[in-house]
């Protein structure tokens, strides 16, 4: 039950991450930033793909990947509340990129050493996705933050509200802990330390102040979200809802 | 005889015998200005082509749909990337053009204008406007114009996979339960005379084409391409078990090709004229998207900007 539990947390942690890069297309601020976003988006919606499926061999039930994605609810879904916040701007966008794609780097890396063979190799493969992600992230950050007075106030206030929700990456909930103790799962410990590491050397190149460490949200994992989620998902399941049970 | 007209005849006889014009050679300048308006015009069909199709992303019935559908939509920013290029090598600026689009000045494809209403529209799109875009671009693929003409080879690849994708989201609508076939064919109803649109006006009111014909800029004519679709066309509809929304539509034995019913120019006209459902939509999505990204584009090129100053 904890692996399962583990890999839906995986699963729609990407998938809600893809759902909402996937807004950005065909509004993007410039053509290639369009496809750039587009580009993570896709590498996303495959992620929770192949965990989808993985959940589906462990079930052992029948259902397919589009079951779980299509067919749960609010309370079911467990992905980190950081990617459910809505896109609002670029900045917004960019900042919420990079503070995942900078726990992702790191993350993935030692998933890919896990004692689990199935997780292993879909982090080995997502892996080096996220390290071109972080490239990606970690320019726009440095540009906008040194960038003009408006980008760097915009990026400012992007880090500053979404500052609250990246200390839930680094709260592990009971099947987390459970599947460290066991070997499979990453300890976020020592995450932690390199996602300080990247974030405090981008924000110091793109003159950006880190937040203060108050006070963090979090229930994502557990399935308490915030209010945006029930809109993403009755945008997401609409189909399959009205028509249950049939072939797309 | 004047040196220009000399220049034209030699400009001409080298058309003649199928050589490229490349972008450092001489030409016209009726010549570049055609070829500026429709190149431009076609990197903005790509552009603004995204927004119907991008309509539904969120909204995909399975992963594996979503999946594709923006890798769908992603490939026609590509497309939109390489033709803007290609204008560029005529001496127009990329933000000059899309000015252009903005202001009204520059068209773009009508079909775009059309409502996205139900999932089968992403179907009825890949198979009948990149179809009809590929009868198109095929034939583009020879046009005189160089990089123009290399721009085509690249997207008509991407454009014949599209093509086949939106029959297959058809073909499995069409199998599906009554409703799905229902909502497949109301999809049909609605792109088929749009699709048959696209290929512009009748080639008795369409004055630019002899000398486009001329240039080798254009290969065939708008009806001669509006044939081919037709005639590629209704097979496939026929695979499908769905009806084309023509009582005129009809195998002609000595023609060997089909003849099918008149298209509603009132309707054409007033959609080009912007009197469409989505006119004011789609160019109001395209404006907003620039206009929130003015604050990022500056940001990167003040950034540039920096950067050069501490190297230096
Ligand atoms: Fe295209
Ligand atoms: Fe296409």
């Amino acid at each position: 039950m904890s692996l399962k539990n583990y890999t839906l947390f995986l699963a729609d942690t990407s998938l809600i991450l893809g759902q909402r890069l996937g807004e950005w297309c065909g509004h993007g601020p410039v053509l290639e930033q369009d496809i750039a976003l587009t580009n993570i988006a896709l590498d996303y919606v495959g992620r929770a793909r192949l965990l989808y499926q993985y959940v589906s061999e462990l079930d052992a039930n029948g259902k397919s990947e589009d079951n779980y994605a299509m067919m749960r609810e609010e309370r079911e879904f467990k992905n980190l509340l950081l990617v459910e916040h809505p896109n609002i701007d670029f900045g917004f966008t960019v900042a919420r990129q990079f503070l995942i794609d900078a726990f992702f780097v790191p993350y993935l890396e030692e998933l890919s050493k896990s004692k689990n063979e199935r997780l292993s190799h879909i982090a080995d493969k997502a892996l080096k996705e996220s390290q071109y992600h972080l490239r990606w992230s970690s320019e726009w950050m440095i540009r906008l933050g040194d960038g003009t007075e408006e980008s760097h106030k915009r990026i400012q206030s992007a880090v500053n509200s979404l500052w609250e929700f990246s200390g839930e990456l680094f709260s592990p909930v009971p099947y987390e802990k459970e599947m460290l103790l066991e070997g499979i799962a990453p300890d976020v410990e020592n995450i932690l330390t390199r996602w300080n590491q990247s974030v405090n050397s981008v924000f110091s190149e793109a003159t950006i102040i880190k937040p203060k460490d108050s006070w963090f949200q979090k229930g994502g994992k557990e399935g308490v979200h915030t209010e945006h989620l029930g809109y993403i998902l009755s945008d997401m399941q609409y189909l399959q809802r009205t028509y249950p049970g049939q072939d797309w | 005889m004047m040196d220009r007209e000399l220049k034209n005849l030699e400009f001409q006889s080298r058309i003649d015998r199928d050589e490229k014009i490349e972008a450092k050679d001489w030409m016209p300048e009726e010549y570049r200005k055609t070829l500026i308006r429709q190149i431009g015009q076609h990197a903005h069909s790509e552009i603004v082509g995204m927004l119907p199709e991008g309509n539904w992303i969120t909204r995909a019935p399975s992963l594996r749909r979503k999946a594709i559908l923006l890798s769908k939509v992603q490939d026609e920013a590509g497309h939109g990337l390489y033709l803007y290029s290609a204008a560029e090598t005529l001496g127009i600026e990329r933000d000059t053009m899309i000015e252009e689009l903005h202001s009204g000045k520059a068209k773009y494809s009508s079909i775009f204008n059309y409502p996205t209403i139900s999932w089968a529209d992403m179907g009825a799109i890949g198979w009948l406007v990149d179809g009809a875009a590929i009868v198109n671009q095929v034939a583009l693929c020879r046009t005189s114009y160089g990089p123009y003409s290399r721009s085509m080879v690249k997207i008509c690849k991407e454009e014949s996979f599209h093509q086949r994708q939106g029959f297959e989201i058809m073909l499995q609508l069409c199998k599906g339960s009554s409703e799905q076939k229902a909502m497949a064919q109301d999809a049909l109803n609605r792109w088929w005379w749009p699709s048959l649109m696209m290929f512009g006006p009748s080639d008795k009111d369409s004055p630019n084409t002899a000398q486009s014909m001329a240039w080798r800029v254009k290969r065939f004519t708008n009806d001669e391409l509006r044939q081919k679709f037709v005639d590629m066309t209704v097979p496939q509809a026929e695979i499908l078990g769905i009806t084309i929304p023509d009582e005129k539509l009809k195998w002609n034995d000595e023609k060997g090709q089909y003849d099918f019913g008149e298209i509603n120019w009132e309707e054409f006209y007033s959609v080009v004229k912007g009197n469409g459902p989505c006119n004011k939509q789609r160019i109001h999505a395209r404006k907003k998207a620039h206009e929130e990204g003015q604050w990022v584009r500056d940001a990167a090129l003040a950034h540039a900007e920096k950067r050069s100053k501490k190297i230096a």
